[in-house]
């Protein structure tokens, strides 16, 4: 089912590891894909490989067999530095811890992707702005990330996610530390920004019910298999 | 990243575990202290040590004598120079020299060997005549007493051993008088010019007169500065110049004059001193002397295996010193290595935005060469301090000796500079083994960390 139109392609991709004499197949096969602007949810238990599939597409990893295509590149023809940035201008990351830099305010945070980006000093504070007024966050700039709630702190994770104008977006997990209505906030920013920007997501998620509302379609993974996808959107569509 | 960006984040990476890294710095600091300690007493020794030997004139001064034949006589003559008679070593010679280039002062060697007497009783001993520019030249500088009053005034001042021969209380001896007694050289005119005489006889010759003079002693001096090459050995009575030629006390080449039938009725020196203007003329001057038909020499040549000396003196000074930054450098290695622990899902994280290898590891580079620049910048200050308390100590003890304070370290812009690079270098090369371990951090496995 090759499709070059799609934002992210997956072809027979594995990733086995080495765990002392056995050799664990975290992602085993995995032939799929995305299309350009899709919503995909990865569903899945704790151990089945989702989470090792989104770090495979983010080019934070590499397959052991098969090849991944995203955005046009193939990832195993890109070059460490090339891969690093793939990952600064065309993937944009948000976790389930939201991974700030405790030490940073919210602003610094936001900006540190575009200091790698080499964007120019002149540039950044509006880009800055923007994206924090896109996760409508910008009466917090000064803060640092322990003086906001679990919700806000995602909401800057998605900020610097988005800064550097990525078209795919990767979530691992990312309501897994929050309440059911903060989650379902995030969700629907994410959803909303997705049709704004026009972004291709990918989210990693165990909470079928929510991803069923927000996702465009399911992909189900169970022992490092892709198990089937589904469309979804059910809830939404009501 | 950019330059700024990396500097930027590499001071707020320093800041975060301020106690840490004021510590590590400070071990850097300690390290470049030492490091800079040492070698400012190398070089200080070293500028106290040439200062005191360009100011004995030792190193400025061409001694010139006139060409004997005395080592041709084991040895087969080979200058058809030397059939001639050698040149004299007289007026005429010394205006001579005095006006080659280069060339300050023209003085001659006047040391005769002779008696003193003080409260009546005789004591032999060897006077020396001073130029009056070795007023200046530092060596008089820790004398008991005064220099002379004046180039042709009656005073001697007396070398210390031979002021304890006069008297148990050396220092009571200045302001008293002593009585010089000597042999004065009196020319007798051509007896007979005739040419019958024989080319072989002398065509005049002197007589000697015992003649007496009361000195003044003015002063008391450790050694006799620039110890001359003339003949007795360490002149232990000084007086004036002028007022030792003056005296036509006779010398010993008068009498070796007379024996190899050169001697004339002008006045012959048995060698002349020519200071140079700087040591580094001596060589060409020296040529230009050897020129004219006589012998120089100078202790050019010991000048430069006291260099090549102080040389390897500071290199081990040096080694010495960087022993303790040596220390540092593991304590730089050791707070890099605990920081990539600490700082584990940083490097996840800015991997994960998009950091490449390199940027991360010219993070920790960046973190290392600031600790490595301020603990340089730190420590030279505190190296100075150590060299200033050092000089103070020494001088405080060279004071309660009754001796004249010295400049015992020095620190030179060039060791500034050198301490400086020195550190940062050493500190980036400590770096060198975190900022790859960091780089090569996997980022999955680093964002899995809690």
């Amino acid at each position: 089912m090759s499709n070059p139109d799609a934002a992210i392609h997956l072809e027979h991709v594995s990733r086995h590891y080495k765990m002392g004499e056995a050799s664990v197949r975290a992602v085993d096969d995995v032939t799929l894909s995305v299309a350009a602007n899709e919503f995909l949810a990865l569903l899945g238990s704790s151990g089945s490989g989702k989470s090792t599939l989104l770090n495979l597409i983010a080019g934070l990893d590499r397959p052991t067999a098969g090849s991944i295509l995203a955005n046009g590149q193939t990832l195993a023809a890109l070059s460490p530095l090339d891969l690093a940035r793939y990952r600064r201008n065309t993937i944009g990351m948000i976790f389930q811890s939201f991974n700030l830099l405790p030490r940073m305010t919210l602003e610094e945070n936001v900006e540190l992707p575009l200091r790698l980006a080499e964007v120019e000093r002149s540039e950044r504070a509006g880009r800055v702005n923007e994206a924090l007024e896109r996760v409508r966050l910008t009466h917090r700039v000064g803060h640092r990330p322990s003086e906001l709630s679990g919700g806000e702190q995602q909401r800057v994770a998605i900020a610097r996610a988005l800064v550097n104008r990525p078209k795919i977006l990767l979530a691992d997990e990312p309501t897994g530390n929050l309440d059911s209505a903060t989650g379902e906030a995030i969700l629907s920013l994410l959803r909303d920004l997705q049709t704004q920007l026009g972004m291709t997501i990918v989210m990693v998620t165990h909470e079928r019910p929510l991803a069923e509302r927000f996702a465009d379609r399911l992909a189900t993974m169970g022992d490092g298999k892709l198990l089937g996808t589904s469309p979804a959107r059910t809830g939404a569509a009501q | 990243m950019k330059p700024q960006d990396l500097t930027d984040l590499a001071l707020r990476n320093l800041r975060e575990a301020i106690l840490r890294n004021a510590l590590t710095t400070l071990g850097v600091a300690v390290g470049v202290a030492s490091f800079v300690a040492m070698l400012s007493l190398g070089v200080g020794l070293q500028q106290l040590a040439s200062k005191r030997l360009s100011q004995s004139g030792l190193f400025d001064t061409i001694f010139v004598t006139p060409k004997n034949n005395f080592r041709g006589m084991g040895r087969p003559q080979r200058e058809v120079e030397s059939d001639k008679p050698p040149r004299a070593l007289d007026d005429d010679a010394r205006h001579e020299l005095e006006k080659l280039p280069n060339v300050i002062e023209v003085y001659p060697q006047v040391r005769f060997f002779t008696e003193v007497r003080f409260n009546n009783k005789p004591y032999a001993t060897v006077v020396g005549g001073m130029p009056e520019s070795s007023r200046n030249s530092g060596a008089f500088d820790g004398m008991q007493g005064n220099f002379f009053s004046s180039p042709t005034a009656n005073e001697a001042i007396l070398q210390i051993e031979f002021a304890k021969d006069l008297s148990d209380k050396p220092a009571t001896l200045v302001g008293q008088e002593l009585t010089l007694r000597y042999a004065e050289r009196q020319a007798i005119p051509a007896a007979d010019s005739d040419a019958s005489s024989g080319a072989a006889e002398p065509s005049g010759g002197f007589s000697v007169v015992p003649k007496e003079l009361r000195l003044k002693i003015v002063g008391i001096v450790e050694t006799e500065p620039a110890a001359g090459y003339g003949g007795y050995g360490n002149a232990r009575l000084l007086m004036p110049l002028e007022t030792a030629s003056t005296l036509r006390a006779a010398q010993v080449n008068d009498l070796r004059d007379i024996v190899r039938g050169t001697a004339t009725t002008k006045t012959t020196y048995p060698s002349l001193s020519v200071r140079a203007k700087s040591p580094s003329l001596v060589e060409a001057l020296e040529t230009s002397i050897k020129n004219l038909g006589f012998n120089a020499f100078s202790l050019l040549d010991a000048s430069k295996s006291l260099r090549t000396f102080f040389s390897v003196f500071d290199l081990l000074l040096g080694i010495f010193g960087s022993l303790a930054l040596a220390v540092a450098t593991l304590g730089i290695v050791n707070t890099l290595v605990m920081a990539i622990l600490e700082r584990r899902r940083e490097i996840g994280v800015l991997k994960a935005l998009g950091a490449a290898d390199s940027d991360v590891q010219q993070l920790f580079f960046v973190e290392a060469g600031v600790m490595g620049l301020l603990g340089g910048i730190v420590g030279v200050g505190f190296g100075w301090l150590l060299g200033r308390a050092i000089t103070f100590g020494t001088n405080v003890y060279l004071k309660r000796q009754n001796l004249n304070p010295i400049e015992l370290s020095s620190v030179p812009w060039w060791l500034v500079i050198a301490a400086l690079i020195f550190a940062v270098l050493v500190s980036l090369a400590a770096g060198l083994y975190p900022a790859s371990r960091a780089a090569k951090l996997n980022p999955v496995d680093a964002l899995r960390y809690e």
